[in-house]
């Protein structure tokens, strides 16, 4: 069991001192974090159709089989990340239930299921300039008529790995880095974004 | 900067990719059976063809999958992706 007292997340130290834009020009970019979410890496075939099943009866969502594609259900989101590997999304201290339910569900069908909540988290970047900021570090191309809502994609931010995933058309971006990454992402944003008015948000956004 | 096409994801900066040399290069069945200089043809020599080459590439901070790519090393026009269990294409020449 997790010592909630004294858990830390990995942004704690850069959240600590939260900063407001000048309010002049306002905030083009917000940055928080979704901290202590369940991350679970699951691989399986999806041509097995008993694995499919298995899964969607386990965690209430068919995986998304169309490369770097979400699909959510309740309260699990499953991002593709390969064509047999996935990132599966849970609220808070739930990944542990949902670990041991779908290995239940599995059995013995030839899958994965791997708990990687404390290796990971979630940097949100939301606001009018979020997409400008990403940018300058990250090669995706993230024109709204290539990627929005409902897509994610593997790729990398300066120099750290990252899952992005693009939440609403505000545009809000959910970013998953490592967690050694997490506090370099956190600032690299930080300075990249000051040409467009930063907010540093130690509240996590629901 | 190449563009290269990901089977999986399509079209990404090659900033993403890592190179993995010659493609279809098959490890022999019984690397006992060969001599030091057969060990060495299939450990270290490479093709290094003006014009068309097969190549793997792997999809390093992305899908994680290795493809094979059709590249022309004069020009570095990638013609073709293919995955890595299908057959080579045939060539034009
Ligand atoms: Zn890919």
């Amino acid at each position: 069991m997790s010592d909630q007292a004294r858990r830390e997340s990995p942004l704690a130290e850069f959240l600590a001192a939260p900063r407001k834009a000048d309010p002049a020009t306002g905030a083009g970019v917000q940055i928080s974090e979704r901290p202590f979410l369940g991350h679970i890496n699951l691989r399986g075939d999806p041509s097995e159709k008993r694995f499919l099943e298995a899964v969607e009866g386990a965690i209430g969502v068919a995986l998304p089989l169309e490369p770097n594609t979400v699909a959510e259900g309740g309260e699990i989101s499953a991002l593709w990340l390969g064509p047999d590997e996935w990132l599966l999304l849970t609220p808070p201290d739930r990944q542990r239930d949902v670990v041991l339910t779908l290995k239940a569900a599995l059995g013995d069908t030839f899958a994965a299921v791997n708990d990687l909540s404390g290796g990971q988290t979630v940097v949100r970047i939301q606001g009018t300039h979020a997409r400008d900021v990403l940018s300058k570090g990250c090669p995706l191309d993230l024109h709204p008529r290539v990627f929005g809502p409902g897509q994610c994609a593997q790729s990398h931010i300066s120099k750290t790995m990252a899952l992005i995933r693009q939440i609403d058309d505000t545009p809000t971006y959910d970013v998953i880095v490592r967690r050694s990454f997490a506090d370099y992402l956190a600032r690299w944003l930080e300075e990249a974004a000051q040409e467009y008015g930063l907010a540093v948000i130690a509240e996590s956004p629901t | 900067m190449l563009l290269i096409s990901c089977p999986w994801c399509g079209p990404r900066e090659e900033s993403e990719f890592s190179y993995g040399g010659e493609a279809h290069i098959v490890r022999p069945k019984d690397p006992d059976a060969l001599s030091d200089l057969e060990w060495a043809d299939y450990l270290f020599m490479r093709n290094n063809p003006s014009g068309r080459y097969l190549e793997r590439w792997l999809h390093a901070a992305g899908c994680r999958r290795w493809f094979n790519a059709e590249r022309d090393t004069v020009s570095y026009k990638i013609k073709s992706v293919y995955k890595i269990s299908d057959p080579a294409p045939r060539g034009d020449e």
